[in-house]
Order: C-alpha cells, then sequence, then structure tokens
C-alpha cells in the first residue's frame, strides 16, 4: 500500500508539469475594426530591405518602405516619391532632389544620407544581403563587392561606392557605370529603400521591429503566426492609408485562406486554390469579389546550349512550335496563366509591345516538325524540374504534345528539391530543357532580359551567350527616354528569337479575391492588395 | 521505487544524445545547400552564402558542428531560424497550443473511447456492439485530412458554427472540432482496445470470485474488472500523446494551427535544421517522460506490478 501511495506522489506532479504547460501563452492580436487581414507566407530572411528578396519579407516591407519613386496602382506607371526630381542628362548621372517633410516611424527625417549609407551597405560584399546585385550598375560596386560568381575575388577595397555623392541634406547624385535608361524605374524595388541611421547602430533590433518611411509602421509579430502593421499618421506620400493597418496572417494551406476568405474570417486572398479555379467555383462563392489580373511573372523552358544535342536553334525553335500553350493553360492551369509571346511580360509593363517572339512561339505543329527533320534531332529529350513545387502536370503535358507532335521520346525527371535544382544549373549539370519561372522585380523590360539572357547573367543558366544580343542590350539601356528603350529591348527580344536559347511558355495572372469588407480593393503588379488605396465599409 | 525513476531518468542522458544526434547529423547532411533556394528565383550572392555557413557552423566536420549545437543547448538555447528568429521563440509559442490540442484530443480519446469501449465490453453482442464497431472502422479507414475537411467545410464555411481557422491564440472552444478530427483515429482504438480487454477479463478467475463474494455488480467492474482492462488501455493513451504532438501536421495544416506539427513540417522543407533539432529533442523528451508516467500509473492500477 506504501508503495503505491508513493508511485501516485511521483507520477501527479509529472502529470501537472506536463500539462500546466498548457494554459496561457498564445496571445496576439485580434483583428479589430480598420484591419485588414491578408494571406501570407513566413518571411525567409531577416526583415531589412536589401536582404529580402522573396515575397514573404517583401510585402511587409513594402508596406513600411517608400523609395524614392511607387509605382501608380492602376497603369504601374513610375511615379516620384521620396524624390522630388530625378535628373539626367546622360542617363549615367542622375541628380536626385528630395521632397522636405519625408519622415522614419521613429521620427527621424529621411535625407540624403538615408539612401547613401542604405545603398552602400546593402553593396558591400562581406554584408552578405541578398539583393546586393541590384547595385551591380552604379559606379564602384566593384570595388565594395569584387566578390565575383562563386565568392573566390579579393576582399573589398573600399567601403563606399564612388558613384554616390551626398551633395547636401536633400540633394544627392548617382553616377552609373554606363548609361541606363531603365535605372529611375528600379528605384521603387524595396532594395533601393532608405535606412534610419537607428539601423547601424542595432542591426539586430532592427530585424526584430524594423522602421521604415512608408505607410504603415511595425506593430507586433508573432513568428509563424502573424505580423501586424498599423497606419503611420505622419506618412508624407500620396495615398495616405484608408485603413487602420494590417495583419498578415499565415497559413500553411492556401485551402484553409480560402475558405475563411469564402466565410469573411479573411479580407484578401493574393492567390486562389486549384480546387477554387475548377470550374471558375471562384465566381459563385465570391460574386464580384476577384480579379484576375497579369503581374510580373513568367515561365519558360531554358535549354542547356552547352548541350551538343540542343546547338542547333532550329530544334530549339521546333521545340517552341510544338507546344500547345492555349491548351495547356485552359487544362491544367484553369486560365490562372495566358500563354507567352515573348520573353517580356508585356501586359504589365507600361508601353510596351508584346509579340518579341514572333511566330516561334505560335503553335505550327507542322513547321516543327519540318525544322526538326532539317536540324536532324534524334529525341529523347527529358524535362528538368524541381519537383517540391509541383510541376508535373504541366511538363507532362508538354511531353506529351513533344511525342505526339513531333514524334520524339520526352520524360519527366523529376529533382527532389529548389536547392538540388539550382545546383544542377551552377553545375552545368543539364542534359535538356528545364523549367524556368522568373519575377520581375519593377515594372520595366530590362527585369526580364539583363539578368537572363546576358552572357554571364546571374540567371543565364542556358549559357547563353551572343555579343549581338548584349550589344542590343547596351542599346536599349542607354536609350534616352523610356519610349525608346522599350522599342529596342523589342529589337534585343527578336534577338532571342532567332537564337531561342529559351522557351517561354506562359505568364502568369494573379487571382484574387477579398472580403465584403473592402471596398476598392485593386490589386498592384506584383500581387498585392493596393493598401493605401483599399477602404473598409463603414 | 525512488531508484527505478532515478534509473529511468539517467536512461533519459544517453536516448537524449542519440536521439538529437541522429537527427542532427540527417538534417544536415541532406544533399543540397540549404542557403541556395532563399533568394527566390534568382541564386544567392556568395557573401550570403559564406555568411551563414560560417553562422551555423557548417564549415566544420558534423561531429564538432553537433557538439558546438549541444554545447549550446544546454545552456537553454536553441539558436535560430535563418530568418533569425529564437527557436525558443518560436517553441514557446507553438508547445502551449499543440499540447492544448493534443489534450483535447486525447481527452475525445479517453471519454468516447473508453466509454463506448465499456458499454460494448460489457453488454456483449447487441446492437450498441454492432454500432461501435462499424463506427470506429469508419472512423479508422478515414484519413485524418478527409475528416478534417469535411468538418471544415459544413461546420465552418457552410453551416457558419465554427471560423474554418484557428486563431493564433488557440483558445480552448477553437481547438475542440480540430480536436475531434485529431483524436478521431485514437479514440475508435481506445474503444475497440477497451472492449476487447473486458471481454477477455470478463470471464477471468478474480472476477468470478468477487461476484461469488457477494459483492455489488458496481464494485466488481469498477473496482476489480475495469483496473485490470485499463492497463492496456492507459499504455495506448501515454504514447498517442506523444504520437499527437508530433504527428498533428495535417490537422494543423488544415485548420491553420500554429502548433509544433506544422513548424516541423515546414522546417524539414526549408532545411531549417535548428528548429528541426530543437522540436524533436523536446519530443524525446515529452516520449520519455510519458512513458515513464505509464509505466508508473501500472503500479497503481496492479499492485502486483512492483519496480523494486
Amino acid at each position: 500500500m506504501r508503495k503505491r501511495r508513493l508511485v501516485a506522489w511521483v507520477a501527479a506532479p509529472l502529470a501537472v508539469g506536463l500539462f500546466a504547460s498548457a494554459c496561457g501563452g498564445g496571445g496576439g492580436a485580434e483583428a479589430g475594426d480598420g484591419i485588414v487581414s491578408v494571406n501570407h507566407t513566413e518571411p525567409e530572411n531577416p526583415l531589412v530591405p536589401s536582404n529580402t528578396t522573396e515575397t514573404g519579407g517583401g510585402n511587409v516591407l513594402k508596406a513600411m518602405f517608400t523609395g524614392l519613386v511607387d509605382y501608380d496602382e492602376k497603369t504601374t506607371e513610375p511615379y516620384n516619391a521620396v524624390a522630388e526630381s530625378i535628373d539626367t542628362t546622360d542617363n549615367k548621372v542622375f541628380k536626385i532632389k528630395l521632397k522636405p517633410g519625408w519622415t522614419f516611424h521613429d521620427g527621424t527625417p529621411v535625407t540624403s544620407n538615408s539612401f547613401v549609407k542604405a545603398w552602400n551597405y546593402a553593396a558591400y560584399g562581406p554584408n552578405g544581403q541578398s539583393a546586393t546585385s541590384f547595385f551591380e550598375h552604379i559606379q564602384g560596386y566593384k570595388d565594395v563587392n569584387p566578390g565575383g560568381e562563386d565568392g573566390e575575388g579579393p576582399p573589398p577595397t573600399t567601403k563606399e561606392m564612388s558613384g554616390l555623392k551626398v551633395v547636401d541634406e536633400l540633394n544627392f547624385e548617382v553616377t552609373l557605370d554606363a548609361p541606363f535608361a531603365t535605372f529611375p524605374v528600379m528605384l521603387g524595388y524595396t532594395a533601393f529603400s532608405p535606412l534610419p541611421e537607428s539601423f547601424y547602430a542595432d542591426p539586430k533590433a532592427f530585424e526584430e521591429k524594423p522602421v521604415g518611411n512608408g505607410p504603415f509602421k511595425w506593430d507586433s509579430r508573432q513568428p509563424n503566426a502573424f505580423i501586424k502593421l498599423v497606419k503611420y499618421d505622419q506618412y508624407a506620400g500620396k495615398n495616405k492609408p484608408q485603413i487602420n493597418g494590417i495583419e498578415f496572417r499565415i497559413y500553411n494551406e492556401l485551402e484553409t485562406a480560402y475558405q475563411d476568405l469564402v466565410s469573411g474570417n479573411l479580407d484578401f486572398v493574393d492567390q486562389l486554390p486549384p480546387s477554387a479555379m475548377v470550374g471558375d467555383k471562384w465566381k459563385t462563392d465570391l460574386q464580384e469579389r476577384g480579379e484576375s489580373k497579369p503581374i510580373l511573372s513568367n515561365n519558360a523552358l531554358q535549354v542547356p546550349l552547352y548541350d551538343p544535342k540542343y546547338q542547333d536553334p532550329k530544334v530549339r525553335q521546333a521545340l517552341s512550335m510544338a507546344i500547345d500553350r492555349k491548351q495547356i493553360t485552359s487544362t491544367v492551369f484553369q486560365n490562372t496563366y495566358e500563354p507567352a509571346t515573348g520573353w517580356v511580360v508585356a501586359d504589365a509593363i507600361p508601353g510596351y509591345q508584346p509579340g518579341g517572339c514572333g511566330e516561334f512561339c505560335e503553335f505550327n505543329p507542322e513547321k516543327a516538325k519540318q525544322l526538326l527533320t532539317e536540324a536532324n534531332f534524334q529525341g529523347p529529350i527529358t524535362i528538368t524540374s524541381n519537383s517540391d513545387g509541383g510541376h508535373k502536370e504541366w511538363i507532362e503535358a508538354i511531353c506529351g504534345q513533344f511525342k505526339n507532335n513531333l514524334g520524339v521520346d520526352c520524360v519527366f525527371n523529376p529533382v527532389p528539391t529548389f536547392s538540388e535544382f539550382l545546383k544542377m544549373h551552377k553545375e552545368n549539370a543539364h542534359n535538356g530543357p528545364f523549367r524556368f519561372g522568373w519575377l520581375g522585380d519593377y515594372p520595366a523590360a530590362e527585369t526580364f532580359l539583363g539578368k537572363v539572357y546576358r552572357t554571364g547573367a546571374s540567371s543565364n543558366y542556358m549559357r547563353y551567350d551572343s555579343p549581338e544580343f548584349n550589344e542590343a542590350m547596351n542599346r536599349a539601356d542607354q536609350a534616352p527616354t523610356e519610349e525608346e528603350a522599350n522599342k529596342l529591348y523589342l529589337e534585343a527580344e527578336k534577338i532571342l528569337a532567332k537564337d531561342m536559347p529559351s522557351i517561354p511558355l506562359w505568364n502568369q495572372k494573379a487571382s484574387v479575391g477579398w472580403s465584403e469588407r473592402l471596398e476598392g480593393a485593386t490589386v498592384t503588379f506584383d500581387r498585392n492588395l493596393n493598401f493605401e488605396t483599399v477602404k473598409l465599409k463603414s | 521505487m525512488g531508484r527505478y525513476v532515478l534509473r529511468r531518468l539517467l536512461q533519459l542522458i544517453p536516448v537524449f544524445i542519440g536521439t538529437t544526434f541522429i537527427i542532427y547529423a540527417l538534417i544536415w547532411a541532406l544533399p543540397g545547400d540549404p542557403f541556395a533556394g532563399r533568394c527566390g528565383d534568382r541564386p544567392c550572392p556568395p557573401a550570403y552564402i559564406a555568411e551563414m555557413t560560417e553562422k551555423y557552423n557548417l564549415n566544420d566536420p558534423v561531429i564538432v558542428q553537433y557538439f558546438k549545437y549541444l554545447g549550446q543547448i544546454l545552456t537553454g538555447d536553441f539558436g535560430e531560424t535563418f530568418a533569425g528568429i529564437p527557436v525558443n521563440t518560436l517553441v514557446a509559442d507553438a508547445y502551449p497550443i499543440t499540447l492544448r490540442l493534443a489534450v483535447v484530443a486525447l481527452a475525445f480519446a479517453a471519454l468516447i473511447g473508453v466509454g463506448a469501449g465499456i458499454l460494448t465490453g460489457l453488454r456483449g453482442r447487441g446492437f450498441a456492439d454492432n454500432l461501435v464497431l462499424v463506427s470506429t472502422l469508419f472512423l479508422i479507414s478515414l484519413p485524418v485530412f478527409v475528416t478534417g475537411f469535411i468538418l471544415q467545410v459544413v461546420l465552418g464555411t457552410e453551416l457558419g458554427i465554427i471560423t474554418p481557422s484557428v486563431s493564433s491564440q488557440a483558445t480552448w472552444g477553437e481547438l475542440i472540432v480540430p480536436g475531434f478530427v485529431l483524436g478521431s483515429t485514437s479514440m475508435a482504438y481506445v474503444a475497440r482496445l477497451t472492449r476487447t480487454s473486458l471481454m477477455e477479463n470478463k470471464r477471468a478467475d478474480y472476477v468470478r470470485t468477487a461476484v461469488a463474494k457477494g459483492l455489488e455488480p458496481k464494485r466488481v467492474v469498477g473496482v476489480h474488472l475495469l483496473r485490470n482492462s485499463l492497463i492496456p488501455v492507459i499504455t495506448f493513451l501515454g504514447t498517442e500523446l506523444g504520437a499527437l504532438m508530433g504527428g498533428a501536421i495535417v490537422t494543423e495544416g488544415i485548420f491553420n494551427i500554429r502548433g509544433i506539427g506544422g513548424l516541423v513540417y515546414k522546417a524539414i522543407l526549408t532545411k531549417e535544421g535548428t528548429t528541426v533539432v530543437g522540436i524533436v529533442t523536446l519530443l524525446v523528451l515529452v516520449y520519455l517522460l510519458m512513458n515513464l508516467l505509464v509505466d508508473m500509473l501500472y503500479a497503481v492500477l496492479d499492485p502486483r506490478i512492483r519496480y523494486d
């Protein structure tokens, strides 16, 4: 009997200890009045503008920071935000004047130094910022970040780029290596955001509670659950927010977010789940509260030009012409994608002429077969992709079309993870076409061409090397105006059509939905709810 | 008894080191650079990869890395995720929620499961018995994501009785439906286990003796029969709590519960080694303690079981 008592006395505190921790904890914000909740994913990196290139952190930072320029919510045309004027005569030296009266959320003013220091910090190699390459056009970038392709370069000789000069509190000057007309358009990207002095004093504290200059300021965060921002009353921008704040709610499953949206538990979903797209189910679920809009995102099959089998451009053109893009976008993707007509997402870029790929992106099985016979191509074809993002269906659809239209064997070669896939790129290990997705960072044609198809560009996994194309890109970059640049980028695209280093497939559309509480919801080119203009119904 | 408990607690140390080392080695030895895919569709700058590699000691041999990590864990610091968030914070946020969910699930399993088991185990064949057998078979054969999704859509979206997702506070009330979903399979197993165990012991000598002594039926069942029959059920429920904590991935995913299951699942996908090892360490501890608790409960239920 005594023994049994003892057991009970030992067991009881153990049980209490285990269960006591079940109480308490939790905490966090209730989506109260004036707060708009949106579905979101957990940021992958610490929240610093120059270290965030993925959407999980990018969307939060975009609401918290306003750069020199911003993009119009309807036309995506860039306009000056913090900048009063950006003047240049040669597209090489830019004289930037700031508007007075802009402040950071901690009350300190936004000055020339806020930009120059932030950009130098972002570009400086040893700081290890993931967006450094955005600063490569600025003169002196090579001195602060000589890292080179695999980081084997010499250490930087200086901490500041020679191309940045502070004139006074509100004026500074940027000198580029070579003329580049698209430069002002780039300046709206979050990597170019200004940073307050407090960042340099304690970067760790900043990561926990970022301080921006945008329409919304930091409120609270529970990792893996939500990030809350509230309206910044002293916001100096064009559109003062009409809502009191944003709750970025992190969801594991898109499907759950959608259920929450339908039952009024969530205000905005930036991507509708496949089950809602089937038979346009979302149109019955949400009535008028949804939109499908082109965004800066496209997909292609890059072709390894180092593989002797694929060296004849005719082979690549034939493969492109054998794909019935319309059929795949409507059956596999339920019309959330549009067939591509070029390498640039023309619909989402103001003033850009579509159709850079010409006849080679049109479905023409006879011509395809003929080209393939001329090139004397023998299959089989393998199409490689990472399989952790669900790419099986469309790749098998393309394979099926290659078999039917060209009579060559084709198989899908899945690699388990995205990082293994990236490793294959690096090691030139592809033996057939492979998936390529690209998200533009700012609405300009250059973002789709320069970083992908120039010789040695960071995402040129095909190892495409065409002096003619580089030359055409240089001409376009140096064009005196945006319109002329667009014409010249189209010229560069035509060279791609001739060489076909990659096969454009389709451009993504943002299919979004919002709740009954929202009024005047619009979607930005990067698939966000436009927080600056959206209102709540009273 | 005290020595037994002490011995069991000392056993924790090798098990703890063994499991954490295996997990650590498996996670960090996975092929592919864990940092390569972290910059969207473009490759990460070399300086970034170098900095992260340095931060997580990836240039050292695995064994050195592990002991550096172990030293850190012993001071109570579980390290940081790649996004710079302390794993301690993540676990502190998620653990209470999962524990609450597991307790709700376990309560369903224990109350309804044992109840149904006693009901059919005592009565024997008949309508109730058939009903329990068929409905438990049904519950066992339905995958959790089907039950979860159906209840979510029917009760949440269609009828509006519950919200389709659980808020970040995850109150007890919100966890009832997810807890039911999570506990449904174990509930069915518990019912069957109780039923079988009761039926077997009903014919045991000691029960016959108790009845022959002229004891009240209530006492025969409550004190003599149930106490012995519940030993396998307690074993099952004890280990099930550990399984529920680690295995709630699907339920947590459907109802968007910010618990351990989803956390560890995502951490494995994104190769967040520090998070995975930290959580698994805690799960191992839960298992070990629950097993100890179950073993000690045996002695309470059946005095013949002694540990000295």
